[in-house]
Parts: C-alpha cells; sequence; structure tokens
C-alpha cells in the first residue's frame, strides 16, 4: 500500500498529516505531534510494530538495524523525521 | 547459568505459542528447529517468527551480546532427536497432545526435558501418555513470550526434581523468570483468566456492556493493563474455547462453558489478532 503519491514532494509537513491521519483512523484517539504514544498509553507495544509495517509499506523504506528501535516512534515528528531520511538514503542510493 | 550454546529446543507446533516460544529461544541466541505437520503452515511461521524477532529488537528486549539462533523448520518429527530440551505447543485437545506427545518421547533420548505448553490439560493426565512420565513438566509461556518476563512453571506428581531444575534453567537462559506450580487443571492463571474472558463475553453477548467498556472498566478500575476481551483477542478465540472446554469437562463449572458469543465469532473465523478481527477490529495482521 502507498498512501504518498509517488509526484507529490515529501515534506516533514506532509508526513506528519499523513501519519496524523493513519493514527487517528486506528486508535480513534487525537494525538498531538509531539506526544509520546508510548508513555501516554495511547497505543500499545503490540501496536509499534503495526506502525513499522504502515510507514515501510506506505513509504517503501527498509526500517532495520539501528533504526528499529522504539525512540524512532514515540512521536509523529519523530517517524516523520525517520521517514524523511530513510527516504533520503534510498534516493541517494539509487542515484549512485 | 549454563550457556546458551548448550541448548537445542525442539519446538512442535507452529501456531501461535509455537512461533513466539521460537522467536523468544532465536533472541536470546538458542537454536531451534520447529515442527509441524504442514509445510504452508511452516512457511508462515518463518515469516512470522521474522516479525515477532523485529517486534522485539524494536522493543529492546533482546540480549546484545548473543548472536541470533538459527532457524530450522521440519515436517518429520525425528529431526527432534538432538534437542536438549523439546517443547510441545500444538492445540489444546487431548486426543492431538496424546498423539504428538506420546510419539515425541519416543524420539528423543531420554533425560531429554519434554516440556508441554498445555494450558489447561493437567500434567499428570498427559504424563501417561509418555514413555518417561518423569521427564515432563509443564511451562506454561505468555503471548508475546518475548515480552514478558514471567512464566508459570507446573511441577506435576511426577515430575522429576532434576527435570524441573533443567526447564527453570532453560529459561532462566531465555531471560524469563519462573514461579512453580503444583498441577491442577487450568492451573493458576487460566483457572483465573479463562472463566474472567468467558463472562465478559457473556456481558456483551447479554448487552450489558460494550467491548469496549467491557475491557475499559477492567482496566481503568482494576488495573489490568489489557483487557479481557483484547486479551482473548490475543490467545486466539478458538484455542480459548479448547481450553475452556478442557477446564468445562474437568471442573464442571459453568463459567467454564464457552459462551454463545463465543462460539459465533469461532464459527465466523474471527477468531482474534491472528485473523485480523476478534472482539476488536485489527486491520492488517502485522505481528
Amino acid at each position: 500500500m502507498t498512501v504518498h503519491g509517488d509526484n507529490t514532494p515529501l515534506t516533514a509537513e506532509t508526513l506528519q498529516k499523513e501519519i496524523l491521519g493513519f493514527l487517528t483512523e486506528r486508535i480513534k484517539t487525537d494525538v498531538e505531534l509531539d506526544q509520546d504514544l508510548f508513555a501516554s498509553g495511547v497505543v500499545s507495544s503490540m501496536f509499534a510494530m503495526q506502525l513499522v509495517v504502515h510507514l515501510e509499506e506506505a513509504y517503501d523504506i527498509a526500517i532495520v538495524g539501528a533504526d528499529l528501535k522504539l525512540d524512532n516512534f514515540r512521536t509523529v515528528v519523530g517517524m516523520s523525521s525517520l521517514v524523511l531520511r530513510l527516504k533520503g538514503d534510498t534516493e541517494a542510493a539509487g542515484n549512485a | 547459568m549454563t550457556a546458551f550454546e548448550d541448548h537445542r529446543l525442539a519446538i512442535i507446533g507452529a501456531g501461535v505459542m509455537g512461533t513466539n516460544i521460537s522467536a523468544l529461544a532465536l533472541g536470546h541466541g538458542v537454536s531451534v528447529v520447529l515442527v509441524d505437520v504442514d509445510e504452508t503452515v511452516l512457511e508462515t511461521a518463518r515469516q512470522t517468527i521474522k516479525q515477532k524477532l523485529r517486534h522485539a529488537q524494536l522493543m529492546g528486549v533482546l540480549p546484545a551480546d548473543r548472536p541470533q539462533g538459527t532457524l530450522t523448520t521440519s515436517v518429520s518429527l525425528d529431526d527432534i532427536a538432538d534437542a536438549t530440551t523439546v517443547v510441545e505447543a500444538v492445540t489444546e485437545v487431548d486426543k492431538v497432545k496424546q498423539e504428538v506427545l506420546s510419539a515425541a518421547s519416543r524420539v528423543v533420548s531420554p533425560g531429554t526435558t519434554l516440556i508441554s505448553n498445555t494450558s489447561c490439560i493437567p500434567i499428570n493426565e498427559m504424563a501417561d501418555w509418555i514413555v518417561r512420565p518423569e521427564d515432563l513438566v509443564g511451562v506454561h509461556f505468555m503471548n508475546p513470550s518475548y515480552m514478558i518476563k514471567m512464566v508459570e512453571v507446573i511441577r506435576g506428581p511426577r515430575t522429576e526434581p532434576a527435570v524441573l531444575e533443567q526447564a527453570v534453567e532453560l529459561l532462566t537462559v531465555l531471560g524469563r523468570e519462573s514461579l512453580v506450580i503444583d498441577d491442577s487443571a487450568g492451573f493458576v492463571i487460566n483457572r483465573l483468566l479463562h472463566p474472567l474472558i468467558n463472562t465478559a463475553a457473556m456481558l456483551v453477548q447479554e448487552g450489558v456492556a460494550s467491548v469496549e467498556v467491557v475491557d475499559g472498566l477492567l482496566e481503568g478500575c482494576l488495573g489490568h493493563s489489557t483487557g479481557p476481551l483484547r486479551t482473548g483477542d490475543l490467545i486466539g478465540l478458538e484455542n480459548l474455547v479448547d481450553s475452556l472446554n478442557v477446564l468445562y469437562e474437568r471442573r464442571g463449572d459453568e463459567s467454564c462453558r464457552p459462551c454463545d458469543l463465543l462460539l459465533e465469532k469461532v464459527r465466523d473465523g474471527h477468531l482474534g489478532r491472528k485473523t485480523g478481527r476478534g472482539f476488536y477490529d485489527y486491520g492488517k495482521v502485522a505481528s
């Protein structure tokens, strides 16, 4: 599944909006961009893996190695930074 | 404590718990031979275990200083012969467990610890089915096995003390803490938990409260980290019904007779997290 159109530039703002949309749909609760989703108890540790899989599939990235840690998924801002960084890595590799 | 390299685990049954226990062992450096009768089930299990290991890494619950164990899958029970410990994790149905435990006990050498991950069937009943009844011990792993540190260990009346000791030793290597109890249908956890989940489902069936409200009350008022109906979805509702039947047959407790709503969900194939829908809708199954 790709939720992001290929022709639209991927910015932190659009990413955050899309991630918020996914969260709102799945957990039926409004969250803040910088809210710690795990510490505030709005999502469970089981849901954490669903977040990983969703980001991988929606943005065609692989989250592996040291990136696969809970701290990267605590906030919407953190997740969008991770996706932007990994997308940048992918594009850099593709252009090499 | 023995070294993790000293252990070779064989796990029989590649369902929810078989894959959970495999991920726990592999993540702690212990190699696993996972056996099931169906190659398709094993193929799915390999993917599931991979995802569970990723989940465990994500949650930071694996030791950083051990290489991951090697996973071998097989449809032949003969491949468990070299294991130091065998874990039976098949369906909670007497006939199925009897067939598997009996055959497994004939394949392994004396001194191999036989663990049953039974939910409710007493250890002493199962000990009658195997060659050396003293080699059998019950270990009730939780789900997800790599996240929950505590395990319920059941000493049957015929379990050899050295076998119990070996099982606890293995659990220590796997980073688990053991609480040992004596034998009884449903043991401690499921004798308490299963009638609770069944009663929670009855309350929904009677229209007293919604799924979310029943769970919300247990979570919000009693501090349960996961409400009973969400826990049922995690266990798998068909497994829950099998276990309730075992309890009802042995104890005659009406609160253990599976309620209509549970039976209906099982009939409709809404088995919980693993099918994406049970009491709750999980969307795409991710872990």
